[in-house]
C-alpha cells in the first residue's frame, strides 16, 4: 500500500499537468494541439516521473539511467507536464510549447538534458529504439529500467510486433511497454477501424501482461512492481481519452484541436471539479 | 587500419574471390579485434551478408533480429545511442526501401551511428528476381542528410569504406554490388579519402564517373577508347555522399562526361552529378548511363547487366554514339 500523504502529492500533481495541458492547449491557439491524447497519460507520466524514477534517473547526464521514451509523440503535452512537475523543466521552458522554432513543439525533439530522451511522431519508431537501448543495457549489464508509452492506435503499426517478438526472444524483462488504451485513434473508435485484442496478442507473444486502471495511480504503481524475469512487460492501461475534461472524453474531435476562449473557460471548472471529487 | 595486414597485396585475391559482401565480412572480424564498441546485426542474413566467420569467432558480438528491418535499425539506433557502433546488414533494397523511414528517422533526424550495410545491390541478386534488386537504393536515400554514402569500387575498398564508417561518427550507408569473383581495380594497397574521387588516366575528351562495380567495367573499356584515339578519364566515386564537387571542376573542359551506375539513372550519381553541373554556365553534355527505367523480366547477373544494356559492347557504344554526335556540334 502506498503511502496517504504520497498519493496525495500525486493526485496534486495529476491536477497540475491536466490544468497546464489544457493552458499549453489554449496557448497554442490557432496551431492547435493534441489534448486528449495527453490527459489520458496524465497518471501514467505522474507515476513515472514522480513516483518510479529516481533522482538518479532524473540526472540525465546519468548515462546508466533508466529511460522513458514516448513512442506515442503526439502524447508530448504529459511528458511536458510531468517533467515540469519533476522540476526539469522550468514554467518558462514549458510555455515555450508549440512556439516556433522552440524546443517544444507538438511532438518531442531530442533534447536530452530537458529530459526529451528522443524524437519521435511517426508512429511505431520509439518503441523498438527503446527495445535497442534495453538490449544494450543488458549487454552492459547496468541494472535501469526502459519505460516506453505506446498508443493503442499506435500498435495497428507492425514495426510495433517486430520489437515486441524481438524483446522476447533477448528476454528484455528490463523492458516495460505501456499501451494508452484509451480505444480511440485518430479516425475514431479503435474497435471500427481496427479490432485488435492486445491483451491477447501479447499474450499470444508470450511476455508478461498486465492490466490496470490507467487513471489509478495505487493499480499503476503495482503493475510496474509486477516483474517476471526474462520476460518483458506490458502494462495495458485503460484509459480515457480527454481525461478530465467532459467535452473531451471519449471525442475524437479532441485528438488534435483548438480551444476556443469558451471551451477554456469549461475546461478548467471541469478539472476544477475533478479535483473536488 | 588498426590492422594493415587487410591492406596486403598478398591478401587482395582472396578478398576479390569472396566478393565484396565477404570482404565486408572478413574487413569487419577484423577490424572488432581491436574496436570491443562494434557488434553486428543483421536480418536473418548472417551468412549471406558474409558473417559467418564474424560469428563464428564472435558469438556475442552478433544480433540477429529476424526478418525484421524496419526492427533491425531501430534496434542498433537503441544500441548506438549506448555508445556501441552498429552494423547493420541486409539486402539493399530492403534497408533504403522497407526501412526508409527509419533510416530518415534515425540516420537523417536524429543523426544516431548507425553503419547501413546494404549488399546484393544491382542486380547481385540474379535469379531471386526483381524485389531483391537494389536500383533505387541512393535515389531512396540520397536526399536524406547527414548519410555518408559509400559505394566500393572492389573488394579492397570496401575493406576501406568499412573501416572509414567505423571512423565516422554518424551515420552511414554502405552500398555493395557484384558477385563472388569480384574484378579487381586496386591491385596494390592505395590512400583512401572519404568523399575524395579517385582520378584513372589522364585523357581531355571523355570523363567517366564511375561507381561500384561499374569502376571496373569503364577500366576495362579504356582499350577500346585508345583504339579510337579518344582520351578518357575514369573517376571512382567511391563516396556518393558528401560528393567530390573537385572531380566536376576537373571535367569542366571535356566534350562529355558520363556517368555509368549499376542503378537508376533517377536519383543516382548521373542525377547527383546533373545537380552539381547545374552549378556552371557551361559545361559538357551529360549521358546518364545506368538502369533501364522499366523493370526487366529476371535472370542471372551476367542476363541482367545485358538486358539492362549494361554490357561492356553496350556501354562503350551509347557513349561513342553520343560522344560523335558532341563533336559534329562543336565542328558546326
Amino acid at each position: 500500500m502506498i503511502k496517504k500523504s504520497i498519493l496525495n502529492e500525486l493526485n496534486k500533481h495529476s491536477y497540475n499537468m491536466r490544468q497546464n495541458i489544457i493552458e499549453l492547449g489554449y496557448q497554442a491557439g490557432r496551431n492547435g494541439s493534441h489534448q486528449g491524447p495527453a490527459l489520458s497519460l496524465v497518471e501514467i507520466y505522474n507515476v513515472l516521473y514522480n513516483y518510479i524514477l529516481s533522482d538518479s534517473d532524473l540526472n540525465f547526464a546519468n548515462f546508466n539511467r533508466s529511460r522513458v521514451i514516448l513512442s506515442k509523440g503526439h502524447g508530448a503535452l504529459a511528458l511536458y507536464t510531468a517533467l515540469y512537475e519533476c522540476g526539469i523543466l522550468s514554467k518558462s521552458e514549458l510555455f515555450t510549447y508549440e512556439k516556433n522554432g522552440g524546443a517544444f513543439p507538438g511532438q518531442p525533439s531530442k533534447n536530452i538534458l530537458k529530459g526529451i530522451e528522443t524524437s519521435t511522431g511517426s508512429l511505431g519508431i520509439g518503441m523498438p529504439y527503446a527495445t535497442g537501448i534495453a538490449l544494450a543495457y543488458k549487454r552492459r549489464n547496468i541494472d535501469s529500467k526502459v519505460y516506453t508509452i505506446v498508443g493503442d492506435g499506435e500498435c495497428n503499426e507492425g514495426s510495433i510486433w517486430e520489437a515486441v517478438m524481438f524483446a522476447r526472444h533477448y528476454k528484455l524483462d528490463n523492458l516495460t511497454v505501456i499501451v494508452d488504451r484509451n480505444n480511440m485513434q485518430s479516425d475514431g473508435i479503435s474497435k471500427e477501424i481496427l479490432d485488435v485484442n492486445l491483451k491477447n496478442a501479447f499474450l499470444g507473444f508470450d511476455w508478461n501482461v498486465i492490466e490496470s486502471d490507467g487513471h489509478s495511480i495505487e493499480e499503476l504503481i503495482n503493475a510496474f512492481s509486477n516483474n517476471i524475469s526474462g520476460k518483458p512487460k506490458v502494462i495495458i492501461a485503460n484509459t480515457i481519452k480527454g481525461c478530465g475534461v467532459s467535452f473531451m472524453e471519449n471525442s475524437k474531435d479532441w485528438h488534435h484541436n483548438v480551444i476556443t476562449d469558451e471551451l477554456f473557460v469549461q475546461a478548467k471548472k471541469d478539472l476544477e471539479k475533478k479535483s473536488g471529487e | 587500419m588498426v590492422n594493415s595486414l587487410i591492406y596486403k597485396k598478398s591478401n587482395i585475391r582472396f578478398l576479390s574471390i569472396l566478393g565484396q559482401r565477404g570482404a565486408f565480412g572478413y574487413a569487419l572480424t577484423e577490424l572488432v579485434k581491436e574496436k570491443s564498441d562494434i557488434i553486428a546485426l543483421t536480418g536473418d542474413l548472417c551468412i549471406t551478408s558474409g558473417l559467418e566467420r564474424f560469428y563464428k569467432k564472435y558469438p556475442d558480438k552478433l544480433i540477429n533480429a529476424g526478418i525484421a528491418e524496419q526492427n533491425l535499425f531501430s534496434i542498433s539506433a537503441g544500441m548506438a545511442t549506448m555508445d556501441y557502433v552498429p552494423f547493420a546488414t541486409t539486402f539493399s533494397n530492403f534497408a533504403a526501401l522497407r526501412s526508409n523511414e527509419q533510416i530518415r528517422h534515425f540516420a537523417g533526424y536524429l543523426n544516431e551511428n548507425i553503419k547501413i550495410v546494404g549488399f546484393g545491390a544491382g542486380f547481385a541478386m540474379g535469379m531471386f528476381g526483381t524485389t531483391h534488386y537494389a536500383i533505387e537504393d541512393i535515389s531512396a536515400i540520397r536526399s536524406i542528410p547527414n548519410l555518408t554514402i559509400f559505394s566500393p569500387a572492389d573488394c579492397l575498398e570496401v575493406a576501406k569504406v568499412t573501416e572509414a564508417a567505423y571512423n565516422i561518427k554518424g551515420p552511414v550507408y554502405i552500398r555493395l554490388t557484384g558477385v563472388m569473383n569480384h574484378p579487381i581495380v586496386y591491385k596494390d594497397n592505395y590512400n583512401f579519402e572519404v568523399g575524395k574521387s579517385i582520378r584513372f588516366f589522364n585523357g581531355k575528351d571523355i570523363a567517366i564517373f564511375a561507381t561500384g562495380i561499374m569502376v571496373s567495367k569503364a577500366i576495362k573499356l579504356k582499350k577500346f577508347f585508345d583504339e579510337s584515339n579518344i582520351g578518357v578519364t575514369i573517376f571512382n566515386i567511391h563516396t556518393i555522399k558528401p560528393f567530390d564537387k573537385t572531380s566536376i571542376l576537373e571535367s569542366l573542359n571535356f566534350k562529355l562526361i558520363v556517368s555509368l551506375e549499376e542503378h537508376s539513372v533517377i536519383g543516382g550519381l548521373g542525377s547527383v552529378i546533373a545537380d552539381n553541373l547545374c552549378n556552371f554556365v557551361e559545361h559538357p553534355k551529360l549521358l546518364k548511363i545506368g538502369t533501364k527505367k522499366e523493370y526487366q523480366k529476371a535472370g542471372d547477373y551476367e542476363y541482367m547487366l545485358n538486358a539492362n544494356d549494361l554490357s561492356n559492347d553496350e556501354i562503350y557504344m551509347k557513349i561513342i554514339e553520343i560522344y560523335n554526335i558532341e563533336g559534329e556540334k562543336e565542328n558546326e
